[in-house]
């Protein structure tokens, strides 16, 4: 089969995907009319209006936020890939399924699911007022916690598949080596598991960081005003300032970021492009 | 051994807690007859029959299926070619190219939306359904090429080879030889775009114009309006549809590996 095969994806990605890219690092560099159209005069007057505290702390949240949010995931993920990976043959298929079925679930009822719970009329507040354990209501809903709550919520399941794969393939025998040396139980993991599944940690890892950074359903529907990620900014400036421009600009940076993680898991785990 | 068992068990069970219990929660209170707290007063089906008559929500369906229908197809037949033309025929700088096309993956979701919402605007084509088809196809396609791509790789050439050996065509070889051996992975890959599909919000958000409601946007605006046990039933319902859509693909796995024992 010849190559004129790769010829109508390298065209409707070249036009629908590539182009539009190239557009907007062009658009990045240009201005806003006075009317909101574009002004065609190139700068890195975007680029440094950036540099405002208001919008390093939007990035530098998204940031914290991302990074929390795949510790929890890491220190939730391992002990349920763990037994999975550990299970007979048949329940590890039952396991791997349950975790498969929230993560073919819809993202929006899935994050929906969290404001029936945590609004102020919620589930949550019915239960816990119910039972008399408080006079007035807890609110969780449009802060922080909501917001992290939502994104380990959301992407556990990209952490626990490639933990699993990582743990299935581990040598039993060199673990019962390890304990019958006399290795304590932090020692085993640390020293001997750890090492050996490091490309599933990393790839869990990297799996649950990238969307984390660039999420906006999650803060969109469970943040409040000062949970604002990139992600929201973004669309921000697109849709309600309109300064087309200046949120492209925002966008190459949080790309930015993102290539930096991908190059970083290529570095770590070893593999080239 | 025992001990640490239990615990991670325990561990285990609390994580399948923490997933399933909002959607279950979710799921039966769409039964609540309540419309506004999250008091239980008494069982109904009245949340259903509102869904099942809402004719925005049934419009919104149909489009989402049409879109995620259209790209899918468009998708696999470009993926399935382009992987097997990358498999093929290499050339140089065949690995830039493919870590290139892969890019929408790992590109946030926010951006690509908007990207493409500058391009159909600068290009002057208004947004529709149309434009939300052609989005979707640019984050399907590059799923087909890996999904495929991935099975592509594990395949023994030998296998086309004797098919070749024996006097079949290029063509035949490939339609009667490789095509069926690759057949699970462009199922998984198929039911992968099309549930990606069906389920994206951000690029749709951006790339749709006014009419072009699809049931993610629905969705969204009814979240933004408020709480109704009438979002609650349609949860549900997604919820068995994507499970159902789960027990489908093991179920064809598994019928596949008793027919074609070969290059598992």
């Amino acid at each position: 089969m010849p190559d004129w095969l790769l010829a109508p994806t390298l065209l409707w990605m070249g036009v629908f995907f590539f182009a539009p890219l190239f557009l907007m690092l062009i658009i990045s560099f240009a201005s806003r009319g006075t009317y909101g159209g574009i002004e065609w005069t190139l700068s890195f007057a975007n680029y440094r209006a950036l540099a405002d505290t208001l919008y390093l702390q939007i990035y530098f949240r998204s940031l914290v936020f991302a990074t929390i949010t795949t510790a929890l995931c890491l220190l939730l993920g391992f002990p349920l890939a763990y037994h999975i990976a550990r299970a007979p043959a048949r329940w590890q298929g039952v396991w791997l399924i349950l975790v498969m079925i929230p993560f073919w679930t819809n993202f929006l009822v899935r994050t929906y699911a969290w404001i029936f719970i945590l609004r102020t009329e919620g589930l949550l507040n019915t239960v816990v007022m119910g039972l008399g354990l408080r006079q007035d209501p807890i609110e969780i809903l449009y802060t922080d916690a909501a917001v992290l709550i939502g994104l380990v919520y959301g992407y556990l399941p990209f952490m626990v598949l490639p933990l699993y794969a990582a743990i299935e393939r581990l040598d039993v025998s060199v673990v019962e080596a390890a304990w019958d040396l006399y290795a304590s139980g932090w020692s085993v993991f640390w020293r001997v598991v750890l090492p050996l599944v490091k490309p599933g940690v990393i790839a869990g890892c990297l799996l649950v960081f990238i969307p984390s950074l660039g999420a906006f359903i999650t803060p969109d529907l469970l943040g409040g005003a000062r949970s604002m990620m990139v992600g929201n900014l973004i669309q921000h400036e697109y849709l309600v300032i309109r300064d087309w421009p200046f949120g492209s600009a925002v966008a190459f940076v949080l790309m930015g970021m993102v290539m930096l993680g991908v190059v970083g898991y290529l570095k770590l785990s070893g593999r080239k492009m | 051994m025992t001990k640490r068992r239990g615990w991670l068990l325990g561990l285990s069970l609390g994580n399948l807690l923490f997933l399933y219990l909002p959607i279950a929660v979710l799921a039966v209170f769409s039964f609540n007859a309540s419309s506004m707290t999250a008091q239980w007063q008494g069982m109904t089906l009245h949340w259903y029959r509102v869904m099942a008559e809402d004719a925005a929500l049934l419009t919104a369906l149909q489009n989402s299926l049409l879109v995620a229908l259209v790209s899918t197809a468009i998708a696999t037949v470009l993926g399935v070619s382009a992987a097997v033309s990358l498999e093929r025929s290499p050339f140089r700088g065949h690995r830039a190219i493919e870590g290139a096309l892969l890019l929408p993956l790992v590109i946030p979701e926010v951006m690509m939306g908007v990207a493409l919402l500058l391009f159909f605007v600068i290009v002057k084509v208004p947004l529709s359904l149309v434009t939300v088809t052609i989005a979707h196809t640019a984050f399907n396609l590059p799923l087909v090429l890996v999904i495929v791509r991935a099975r592509l790789r594990r395949l023994d050439p030998r296998l086309e080879e004797a098919a070749r050996d024996l006097g079949a065509t290029p063509w035949q070889a490939f339609r009667r030889v490789t095509l069926p051996l690759l057949k699970p992975a462009i199922v998984g890959a198929v039911l992968m775009a099309f549930t990606v599909s069906l389920d994206d919000f951000v690029v749709t958000f951006f790339t749709a114009g006014p009419g072009a409601t699809t049931l993610p946007l629905k969705v969204y605006s009814m979240i933004k309006t408020g709480v109704s046990p009438e979002i609650n039933a349609l949860s549900a319902v997604l919820v068995l549809i994507s499970m159902a859509l789960i027990a489908w693909s093991l179920m064809f796995q598994r019928t596949q590996r008793r027919m074609y024992p070969f290059g598992h």
